[in-house]
């Protein structure tokens, strides 16, 4: 024997367990993506899907956020009939949406409108899911925004978009960018009727959607840790080849940078909502003279 | 043949023969005007062939052609008169948006549009024409200001898109190209937008809310470069022609979706071959469409504007229920699964059985 093989590590062959890991049952526990922390799950939806450990907000589907958000859960859904076709043909696009279908057994799109009540008032909203296509806005997601905002509009009713999104769908590239133009310029008839619009953007709003109405609101808020922005950090590193900030396009970058109003923990939104709302329904009726 | 593009090689190749026999015929005093004029005559023959329908990806190339007029050489050709404007009041003057006050056939109007450089130190200055927070702002200033002295507005759209950078996203990027979305939408003069060039992205839009939108024969216009949306779909930027053709970016697909009301036509081989040809066309188009809209009034524009963008988009209406829809498929895969269990003797069930229901909390 050589000395150096004292130092060498020793090879051992793995056996495969006769039965993996079937004690723990799937879904009962989950990690924290940011922290690592191990939760039950049960304790994790009664915080709201936020980590108890490290305050990371988990990223919700649309549904779960309308449940937790609207009183009791209530919403009269808009405009569920829309569906995706593939207008350019666009190799691919047909069957992923069909994929996106299949793992979505409540969606059709990545976002689902309606009206419902928050803290008692009447509101119209928007709530996108990024679980659907990476939340991309194309035809139907502008579509349904722009019919939201048109719905308000009628209804003299406020109006809130919970965002998130990657951006544009490029399987309809053209179609996909005129929907910014589309929801923005519903969102200027709003604006000229003295409508309210609160945006929230929530775990990632990027490219298209946050560069048109998730920015457009009369007020702006985020949740905490939320990657909100226009290009993304891998493009922007490889443009102009600079060390970006650990908080690039966080909420909290977001409103150190002036573009955000507050930053609201998921505990609190729901009363936050409801205070903004109140801001602009109590005093109605009374005359000028009080 | 200067700035040629890699498609044009054939072509040149050609004249490149012709030139060989000509100083051949000269040096020599042989005569090969025979052979001479049999060449010339395919050259006629494949130009034609070449340039009568170019394919998305050439395309692209001859929109992004570094030789291709841009904002500054169409607003000097098809507008007399222009008074140079600058800066957003906020932050500072974005070379890469240009614009000012100018006259098309002494109709006084505002000019704007993305700049791209000539040469490298151009670029680098005019940020290869990709616009930061303050150059969406800088057009939007001088939209307001045609707003409230009811000039008509004229765009010109040449960009690969917002400029991606650190400083863009400090200073709101996103919040730039919005509120240029929203009020573009809610002015009461007209509007007419012109892809010049390249119409990338958001960046792009930007500029692009327009009663018209025209675009010239090889600009192109998209949701993403076709560069980007290669790296994205199929990790390989260098697939860039592969998407061109996917992605539907041409004058006349955009025409077809009525996402555009116009084509500008251009000279054979492109806009840089004659910028005399180009701008006159542009400008008879733009002075067309400025008439029918001069006749509209404030409230006539802006609905106009609004049901142009409001119809773009296309998609399907379900018969069925999403719950419905569920239930069939359901159906459908159970009926599948007993099948084809029935035909794999029965093991996709008990592989299911094993995990029991209870356990997926």
């Amino acid at each position: 024997m050589q000395i150096k093989d004292l130092f060498t590590k020793k090879k051992y062959a793995t056996v495969p367990s006769e039965r993996p890991k079937r004690d723990i049952p799937e879904g009962l526990m989950n990690k924290c993506t940011r922290c690592g922390t191990i939760q039950y799950s049960k304790e994790l939806e009664k915080n709201l899907k936020v980590c108890s450990s490290c305050g990371y907000h988990f990223r919700l589907s649309a549904w779960e956020r309308i449940a937790m958000t609207l009183d009791e859960g209530q919403l009269t859904e808009y405009d569920t009939e829309l569906v995706s076709e593939d207008p350019l043909g666009f190799p691919g696009y047909a069957s992923k949406l069909e994929q996106q279908l299949a793992k979505n057994p409540n969606l059709r799109e990545a976002v689902v409108t309606g009206e419902g009540t928050i803290g008692g008032l009447p509101v119209v909203v928007a709530v996108m899911s990024f679980d659907f296509f990476s939340g991309s806005m194309g035809s139907v997601v502008g579509e349904k925004i722009t019919r939201a905002v048109e719905a308000a509009l009628d209804k003299r009713l406020p109006l809130i978009i919970f965002s998130t999104s990657g951006g544009a769908r490029m399987q309809e590239s053209i179609l996909s960018l005129m929907q910014m133009a589309k929801t923005s310029a519903a969102l200027s008839k709003l604006h000229e009727a003295g409508g309210l619009f609160i945006s929230v953007f929530t775990d990632p709003t990027m490219g298209g959607v946050s560069a048109s109405f998730a920015s457009l609101g009369d007020y702006n808020l985020a949740e905490p840790g939320a990657l909100v922005g226009f290009a993304g950090r891998i493009v922007i590193e490889q443009t102009i080849r600079q060390k970006l900030p650990d908080n690039f396009q966080t909420a909290e970058f977001n409103l150190q940078h002036g573009q955000l109003d507050m930053v609201v923990h998921r505990n609190d939104m729901k009363h936050m909502l409801t205070k903004l709302l109140d801001m602009h329904t109590a005093g109605e009726g009374l005359s000028n003279g009080g | 043949m200067a700035g040629e593009l890699p498609f044009e090689k054939p072509l040149s190749d050609l004249r490149e023969k012709i030139k060989t026999l000509e100083t051949l015929a000269a040096g020599n005093g042989m005569d090969f005007s025979e052979e001479i004029a049999r060449l010339e005559e395919r050259c006629k023959q494949l130009e034609q062939e070449m340039y009568q329908e170019l394919t998305p990806a050439q395309k692209m190339h001859v929109a992004r052609h570094h030789q291709r007029p841009t904002t500054l050489d169409f607003i000097q050709a098809v507008f007399t008169d222009f008074i140079e404007l600058h800066g957003d009041r906020l932050f500072a003057d974005d070379l890469a948006i240009v614009g000012g006050l100018a006259k098309l056939n002494g109709v006084p109007v505002t000019v704007v549009g993305h700049q791209r450089g000539k040469d490298t130190r151009d670029n680098i200055a005019r940020f290869f024409g990709s616009p930061h927070p303050e150059g969406f702002r800088k057009a939007l200033r001088f939209m307001q200001q045609a707003n409230k002295f009811n000039r008509p507005i004229i765009t010109f759209i040449d960009t690969k898109g917002a400029y991606p950078g650190n400083t863009a996203e400090e200073r709101g990027q996103s919040e730039a190209i919005a509120r240029n979305l929203r009020e573009m939408a809610g002015f009461g003069v007209p509007i007419i937008c012109v892809v010049i060039g390249e119409g990338g992205s958001g960046g792009a839009l930007a500029l692009g809310v327009g009663n018209r939108v025209l675009m010239l024969e090889n600009a192109i216009y998209s949701a993403i470069s076709p560069n980007g949306a290669a790296s994205i779909l199929w990790k390989d930027a260098s697939k860039a022609d592969q998407a061109a053709e996917a992605m539907k970016i041409t004058a006349k697909d955009l025409l077809a979706f009525e996402v555009i009301e116009d084509i500008v036509e251009e000279p054979q081989g492109g806009a840089h071959r004659d910028l005399a040809y180009t701008a006159e066309h542009l400008k008879a188009k733009l002075w067309s469409h400025l008439q029918e809209l001069r006749a509209m009034t404030p409230e006539e524009l802006k609905e106009d504007r609004y049901s142009k963008f409001r119809k773009i988009g296309k998609f399907q209406i379900a018969q069925q229920t999403r719950a419905e829809e569920q239930q069939t498929t359901q159906l459908q895969s159970a009926a599948d699964e007993s099948s084809e269990a029935a035909a794999a003797g029965g093991e996709a069930s008990t592989e299911k059985a094993a995990l029991p229901e209870s356990a997926q909390v």
